[in-house]
């Protein structure tokens, strides 16, 4: 047991509507390394990202998942998101009639609140979010939208990644943040989750392509497929991964 | 202050007190309806002669009339022989003493919905004088009141110092023969407001605030009559958002506005009787008819409305848009929750020309609740150039509870405008588990999707209340999900 571990999950097994999709996964993630997950279509790699932010349709038949200092299953989403875990949807949802600016501030204030801190008012959230919303480049009227509704795909992945910079996870983890995003958006998405970076958080980038992983560098690369992690490897095995595809791993995992 | 002034207001301060002086005595009226009782009930309430023929009148016809059935609501059927008609005063004994006796739960809701204390005593019924501190205050908004001749008692105090204003415009917006509820409601009404904006004057204060302070017991049959006299200009808040206990089940009030030339009225209701129990036991019966005439060219009448209470809510505030350009607007936010049943919606009726109404309809359902929106829209030939918007949307949280729209248009004019559009939607898990990821209970969730849901609603409401209605929207939903 390595104890400096901020996230450690053991023997994992999850089934949806009695399908077993996670099958015995292991994953250790220290302060400061971030991590990229890839693998083909279908291999489960949202399920585990719904499984860590609590998502009950997903049935946790066996295994453990330790966050800092809690038995993270027990938690219920909410506690799980003031403990400091954020999941960026691979689809963010749209809630009519719900200001982002509003929600986004009760989110602070909900974390604020755990963390014994005093709520911050709209004067202060304005001043909290202005650099932040530059950096995303999201013009300021996004505040008072509603959340999600009408924006284009690359709009809700900077929205996301707002909330992120707004919340400071300890744990960041990102759902196909980047697919959908033109090569600038794509900048700016990585210039976000960089920014964040640092020798007490961690990041789990949930990944299709490499392309990201240029500009965001991750420490470790993971395969999975068929339920569990059949490779891990450093930003070369992205790279590999790219260029060759995921048959030679499935060949590769079939003969063991 | 002018000698002759001082004089005025302190004759308004007297005929203040007066109207809370009881000039009945206590007697029971055993239960049952007849002609006698409606005699007795004028009687007692020392009303005149063309008052008591106006009831008889009333109680007549509503003998030939049968309780309606077409709203989408289902009920025992209710025994009108079993109800004493005439309330007999409230016994104090059993009232409890003070705000410790009573019930912790009924606190804890006053303390949510942000009720000033000062309020709480009386809304919980406490025996011991709590008007007295209101009186005070009363009194002042009275005085500011009189000064600008504005008429703001109760209906039996008008019918003595106002009779002539009674009897030209009573029951001309809401006729006796309306609907069998008006009928019995024509009959048998206890009391309620009297309203009369002279020319040309805007009411200084939002009735509301007064009448908070003094609303308490105005009995199960209430009767308000609203007019505003060319010109002027009012706005009135009815009800409350604390929840007010009532021993009677069947509430059938009428509520007439009239609206001269140039007039304005803007009336605010905050419905929040008992809703019954979470299985469905208990809770009042409220049968509402509501209607507002705008007579005069260029008039306006604009109902909000924030319903969450009742166990059965049939309620249709109504314009008749008779006066050239004159304008209608309903604004409503119902929620049923548990096995609460709402049917409402509204009339506007366009006669005159460049008529205009906007509909703008919530419906909330949660639990096991039924919330239909009934509406209709009726051109007549004459109103060239009336245009109606109406929007009418539906929220559902959870899958046991049902919405339905009724929404009826007839059209007798070729060239008016008629824009209707619905939306039904549903607080999806996607929703919850998405606020939830970022933090937010289930339950803030839910009330922050609603609060969204009516906005456009509460920006219609006086800007205190729209904050109360809020709230209560909240606690109202306790307990509708999770
Ligand atoms: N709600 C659900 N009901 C049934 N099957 C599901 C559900 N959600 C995901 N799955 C299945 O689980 C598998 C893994 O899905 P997912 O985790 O979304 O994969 P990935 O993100 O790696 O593409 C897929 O076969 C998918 O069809
Ligand atoms: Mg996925």
């Amino acid at each position: 047991m390595n104890n400096t571990n901020l996230l450690q999950i053991s023997d994992l097994h999850v089934e949806v509507e009695d399908r077993i999709i996670l099958n015995g996964l292991n994953l250790d993630v220290a302060p400061g390394e971030l991590h990229a997950i890839m693998g083909p279509n279908g291999s489960g790699k949202s399920t585990l990202a719904q499984v860590l932010a609590g998502r009950d349709k997903f049935e946790v038949t066996s295994g453990s998942i330790q966050f800092k200092d809690s038995d993270l299953l027990s938690l219920e989403p909410e506690e799980r998101a003031r403990e400091g875990l954020f999941l960026g949807f691979q689809y963010p949802v749209e809630i009519p009639g719900v200001n982002n600016a509003y929600l986004l501030k009760a989110a602070l204030n909900a974390k604020r609140a755990v963390n014994g801190k005093q709520e911050v008012d709209a004067f202060e959230f304005m001043k909290l979010i202005k650099d932040k919303m530059e950096l995303m480049q999201i013009p300021t009227d996004f505040l008072n939208r509603s959340v999600n509704e009408g924006f284009s795909g690359g709009e809700k992945k900077r929205n996301e990644i707002l909330q992120m910079l707004m919340l400071e996870p300890q744990l960041a983890v990102l759902d196909e943040t980047d697919s959908g995003l033109d090569v600038d958006a794509l900048k700016v998405v990585a210039t976000g989750i960089n920014t964040l970076r640092s020798p007490e958080r961690a990041t789990i980038l949930i990944t299709h392509y490499q392309r990201l992983l240029e500009l965001v560098v991750p420490d470790y690369v993971h395969v999975l497929y068929d339920g569990q992690i059949v490779k891990s490897g450093n930003k070369e095995l992205a790279q590999t991964l790219d260029e060759r595809g995921y048959d030679w791993v499935k060949i590769e995992t079939e003969k063991k | 202050m002018r000698t002759e002034d001082k004089e005025f207001s302190d004759l308004v301060k007297q005929k203040y007190q007066h109207g809370f002086v009881t000039d009945i005595e206590q007697e029971l009226v055993p239960p049952g309806l007849d002609e006698d009782v409606v005699r007795l009930i004028s009687k007692k309430k020392g009303e005149p002669l063309f008052l008591t023929n106006w009831r008889l009148k009333a109680y007549r016809h509503w003998l030939t009339m049968d309780e309606p059935t077409w709203a989408h609501v289902k009920y025992t059927p209710i025994d009108y022989q079993s109800i004493s008609y005439f309330a007999a005063p409230k016994n104090l004994d059993d009232a409890p003493k003070s705000l410790d006796e009573v019930d912790p739960a009924l606190l804890e809701t006053y303390d949510k919905l942000g009720i000033p204390l000062h309020e709480r005593a009386r809304l919980a019924g406490v025996a011991v004088d709590a008007v007295f501190d209101s009186v005070s205050v009363a009194t002042t908004f009275k005085e500011k009141l009189g000064e600008a001749g504005v008429v703001f008692c109760s209906f039996s105090e008008a019918v003595k110092t106002h009779p002539e204003l009674i009897e030209k415009y009573l029951g001309s917006v809401v006729p006796q023969r309306d609907n069998f509820f008006a009928a019995l409601n024509s009959a048998v009404f206890s009391d309620g407001s009297f309203v009369y904006i002279p020319k040309g004057v805007r009411c200084p204060m939002e009735l509301s605030t007064y009448f908070r302070i003094n609303a308490a017991n105005t009995g199960q049959f209430e009767r308000t009559l609203i007019i505003a006299d060319e010109g002027s200009h009012v706005s009135y808040l009815e009800g409350c958002t604390a929840p007010m206990r009532d021993e009677n089940q069947l509430h059938a009030a009428v509520v007439e506005l009239v609206a001269l030339e140039d007039a304005e009225i803007k009336y605010s209701t905050v419905q929040n009787w008992y809703p019954g129990d979470e299985n469905g036991v208990g809770g009042i019966y409220n049968f509402v008819t509501k209607r507002g005439d705008c007579r005069g060219a260029n008039s306006k009448i604009s109902w909000t409305q924030v319903e969450t209470g009742s166990a059965i809510t049939w309620k249709y505030p109504s314009c008749i848009l008779r006066g050239e350009n004159s304008i209608g607007e309903f604004y409503s936010v119902a929620l049923a929750n548990n096995y609460q049943q709402a049917d409402t919606g509204t009339k506007m009726v366009h006669i005159g020309a460049n008529t205009r109404s906007t509909i703008i309809s919530k419906g909330i359902s949660a639990g096991n609740a039924e919330n239909s929106y009934r509406g209709l829209v009726r051109i007549m030939p004459t109103a060239h150039g009336a245009r109606n918007y109406t929007q009418c949307d539906s929220l559902l949280i959870g899958d046991q509870c049902g919405a339905h729209t009724f929404p009826a248009v007839e059209s007798r004019n070729r060239n008016a405008q008629i824009e209707h559009e619905a939306t039904t939607s549903k607080i999806s898990d996607d929703q919850l588990f998405y606020c939830r990821q970022r933090g937010l209970s289930e339950e803030d969730t839910v009330n922050m999707i609603v609060n969204g849901f009516c906005r456009d609603v509460f920006k219609k409401l006086p800007m205190e209340f729209a904050v109360e209605a809020q709230a209560l929207l909240n606690v109202s939903l306790e307990g509708a999900v999770g």
